[in-house]
């Protein structure tokens, strides 16, 4: 992209008559188009490819996807889908009725998946950017810290899950292991991937995942605020408590803003870490959406439905992210302001 | 320079359109095959072996055999479990696929209303060398009843009752169950110290429906009725899960942490002696690799309730196993035809189920010796003798998720020490069959 937008721009003097030989052929074609017009359409039509594949790439997909959510795909249509029946908003009116047991289970599992998220990141966070200003300062052993923390990040999300779903084994798991038989914490040994501690387990995992990325980012971000800042507010007495609440998190914010929308989009479709975890079934307390979805979709071949509760669950994160960018910039505009 | 420009531009804009129309649109309804690729056949093999190059090593030469007598060359893709279905739902919904492929013999009746498959009807059936080279109840698992058969039984497999015979000799059991209540009785005496009678993967979806299934065929139950419905939660469908999960709940000799086994932990436990049976389709290879000797095990029928298998309220294990089909819009009708043939012939049938471990379908192979070790001589006789397909209905997939995960939120109840009684286990089966409603 970037080659074609500069050979662009040096070729752009010719044909505004920038060389002498070139000026009649410029004149005529400024009859055919105002040269305003010319020059503004320029960088459209250079974008015009990359506009293409985007829509191909991205939006073809999401608009197959909103029209199959108003048919009634199955295993008898989908040979030849394009002819699949009509249902209208049949779909989601089965998804969005609340005394049906679909809908039902997928408000559940609508509500599992909000608190699940809401304590993902929240959780993420916390860790990541503690983890980061504490590794701020320079100390022996912090590059090899930093490269142990962010190991979890950089291993393959089957390996790292199968891991844990095995460490979580009621009977021979190492969670049990250390709880019960040495800590004695616990009075019997509980099961993690069944029954109500599954949600705690799927959290444990997900932030054990997600945190390394908060860390990186923080990280990052915290070599950019200037040194100076530091050193004159401890010449002016401030603790480090104090230094963290109005240097360091002001100086995070735009920071922060991506980073945690970012963390909520990918906590809130998160589909490997429950799949592996608890395979096709999720118990109830830990029925995350993703999975939810590919449950009442893919699994049991009834595809309208499943696309119905994408783009339910799209249209969700269209108004979450939304709502998000519009509160923090605005608010972000006072602070300036 | 800038005609270059446009001429790259249009020819990239061309080209895009072209692809987006050539992905858009299904097959047509009525699009056959042809033979305009008389010379190449493009296979998808499902994964059989350890692993997918296992597979590759011993599919090649056979291949190589089928080139060199037919001249026909054929490209190998094995395709792991996880993706296969993914795959082939894939194929049916563009019409590119590949010629021939392996299913999951549960898949037949639901990809056969997919319409993407091949039927065998009474001419190609014969052109493989007719019905009656089949075992009956392996071809009852290739498409919904009174429809031609959507594939041609390829591997079958069975369940039968491994049991550890220094554990039985230990407890003072001389012979191995062959009801129900001897199960339970044998299970009950072995199951103390951190020992178990019984083996069960409460968490895997796929194995909580094998087991209720020929359990509810003992009640008199099947799930779905004539038409098609499903009928969770007769008196026979509820008996049969409350009875399986009445071996953690009531009997105890399963233990409770069998309720989140999901990854084949219970062989595992079967070959370290923590328990003492396990019901499994050939398992011995599973055995072996955790370190467990051929000796040291013995294997019999799966129990029913009159202590002889058969059929009707005697049968005792569905029938699993792999079938091969033919994808409807393959470019070389004659040659997959003539590769299913081959693959289905008593030679290439001798070799390959003696290597996978599975029981051959054609009855003319199943006289090989290797078919009457003591694991395969139990598969092959319960195959031919007391076997019988899940149901054959489209919406098969729905049902094993939905009853599947309710036995296995009934293990986990019982696993919680919460009571299991009839109708907590009929209150699940009801939310099950709700999910089923279009």
């Amino acid at each position: 992209m970037t080659t074609t937008t500069t050979t662009a721009r040096e070729q752009a003097p010719p044909g505004r008559g920038g060389r002498p030989g070139g000026k009649a052929p410029a004149t005529r074609r400024r009859v055919l188009l105002p040269a305003r017009l010319r020059r503004a359409g320029l960088p459209y039509l250079l974008l015009l490819p990359a506009l293409l594949l985007e829509l191909l790439v991205h939006l073809v997909p999401m608009v197959i996807g909103i029209v199959m959510s108003f048919k009634e795909l199955t295993q008898l249509t989908i040979g030849n889908w394009d002819a699949a029946p009509w249902k209208a908003l049949g779909n989601y009116r089965v998804t969005v009725d609340l005394d049906a047991p679909v809908g039902a289970a997928l408000l559940h599992s609508f509500l599992v998946t909000c608190a699940f998220s809401v304590l993902a990141v929240g959780l993420c966070w916390l860790i990541g950017t503690a983890a980061a200003i504490f590794l701020q300062d320079n100390f022996r052993g912090r590059g090899l810290l930093r490269a142990l923390f962010l190991t979890p990040y950089a291993l393959p999300i089957y390996a790292a899950v199968i891991t844990w779903a095995f460490m979580f084994q009621r009977d021979n798991g190492l969670v049990n292991h250390v709880l019960h038989d040495q800590l004695h914490l616990t009075d019997g040994r509980p099961f993690w991937l069944l029954g109500d501690n599954s949600f705690v387990a799927l959290l444990v995992v997900a932030v054990w995942k997600t945190w390394p990325f908060a860390f990186l980012v923080v990280t990052a971000a915290l070599q950019s605020i200037p040194k100076d800042l530091y050193e004159a507010a401890a010449l002016d007495g401030a603790g480090l408590v104090r230094q963290i609440r109005r240097i360091t998190l002001p100086s995070l914010r735009p920071v922060n803003q991506v980073l945690v929308l970012v963390l909520f989009l990918w906590t809130f479709n998160d589909f490997n870490t429950p799949y592996v975890l608890f395979g096709k079934a999720a118990p109830e307390a830990a029925d995350l959406l993703s999975l939810h979805i590919y449950q009442s979709s893919f699994v049991t071949w009834n595809f309208g439905t499943g696309s119905a509760m994408s783009v339910l669950l799209l249209l969700f994160l269209l108004v979450v992210t939304a709502g998000y960018l519009l509160a923090t910039s605005r608010g972000r505009k006072h602070a300036d302001g | 320079m800038r005609i270059l420009r446009a001429a790259t531009v249009t020819a990239t804009v061309t080209a895009l359109a072209a692809a987006a129309s050539g992905c858009g649109g299904g097959t047509s309804p009525g699009g056959g095959g042809s033979n305009d690729s008389p010379k190449t056949l493009t296979y998808w093999a499902s994964n059989q072996g350890p692993n997918v190059e296992a597979d590759k090593k011993i599919l090649g030469p056979e291949l190589k055999k089928f080139e060199r007598r037919t001249g026909i060359k054929v490209k190998l893709e094995v395709i792991p479990w996880p993706d296969l279905l993914n795959r082939i739902l894939a194929a049916t919904t563009s019409g590119q696929g590949p010629d021939v492929l392996n299913i999951g013999n549960t898949w037949s009746a639901s990809l056969q209303a997919t319409g993407a498959l091949l039927p065998w009807d009474k001419r190609n059936l014969d052109e493989i060398g007719g019905r009656d080279r089949f075992v009956a109840p392996a071809l009852g698992a290739t498409g919904a009843a009174g429809k031609d058969p959507a594939a041609v039984p390829l591997y079958s497999l069975t369940y039968a009752l491994y049991y550890n015979k220094q554990m039985f000799k230990e407890a003072g059991i001389s012979e191995p169950p062959a009801t129900w209540d001897e199960l339970v009785a044998d299970g009950k005496k072995i199951s103390k110290d951190g020992t178990w009678g019984l083996g069960a993967e409460g968490g895997q979806l796929t194995n909580n429906i094998h087991q209720a299934f020929a359990l509810g065929k003992q009640h008199g139950a099947d799930f779905f009725d004539a038409a098609g419905k499903p009928t969770f939660t007769s008196d026979g469908a509820v008996a049969a899960v409350k009875q399986y999960v009445d071996f953690m709940a009531k009997d105890q000799i399963i233990a409770p942490g069998n309720a989140e086994y999901g990854q084949n932990q219970s062989l595992r436990d079967f070959a370290k002696g923590r328990t003492a049976m396990v019901l499994w389709q050939a398992a011995a290879t599973t055995f072996a690799a955790d370190g467990m000797k051929p000796d040291d095990w013995g294997v019999v029928p799966v129990p029913v309730p009159s202590g002889t298998p058969g059929t009707g309220r005697q049968i005792n294990s569905m029938l699993a196993g792999i079938n091969i089909a033919v994808f409807k819009n393959t470019h070389n009708l004659d040659g997959a035809r003539k590769f299913v043939k081959f693959m289905t012939s008593d030679a290439e049938q001798k070799l390959l189920n003696k290597t996978y471990g599975s029981v051959p379908p054609v009855k003319a192979a199943q006289q090989d010796p290797a078919f009457n070790r003591q694991d395969t001589k139990v598969l092959r006789e319960t195959l031919t003798r007391s076997a019988a397909p899940l149901p054959q209905v489209a919406d098969e997939a729905q049902f094993e998720t939905s009853v599947g995960t309710a036995i296995k939120d009934l293990f986990a109840d019982a696993a919680a020490g919460h009571p299991v009684t009839t109708e907590s286990v009929r209150a699940r089966l009801t939310k099950a069959e709700q999910q089923m409603a279009k």
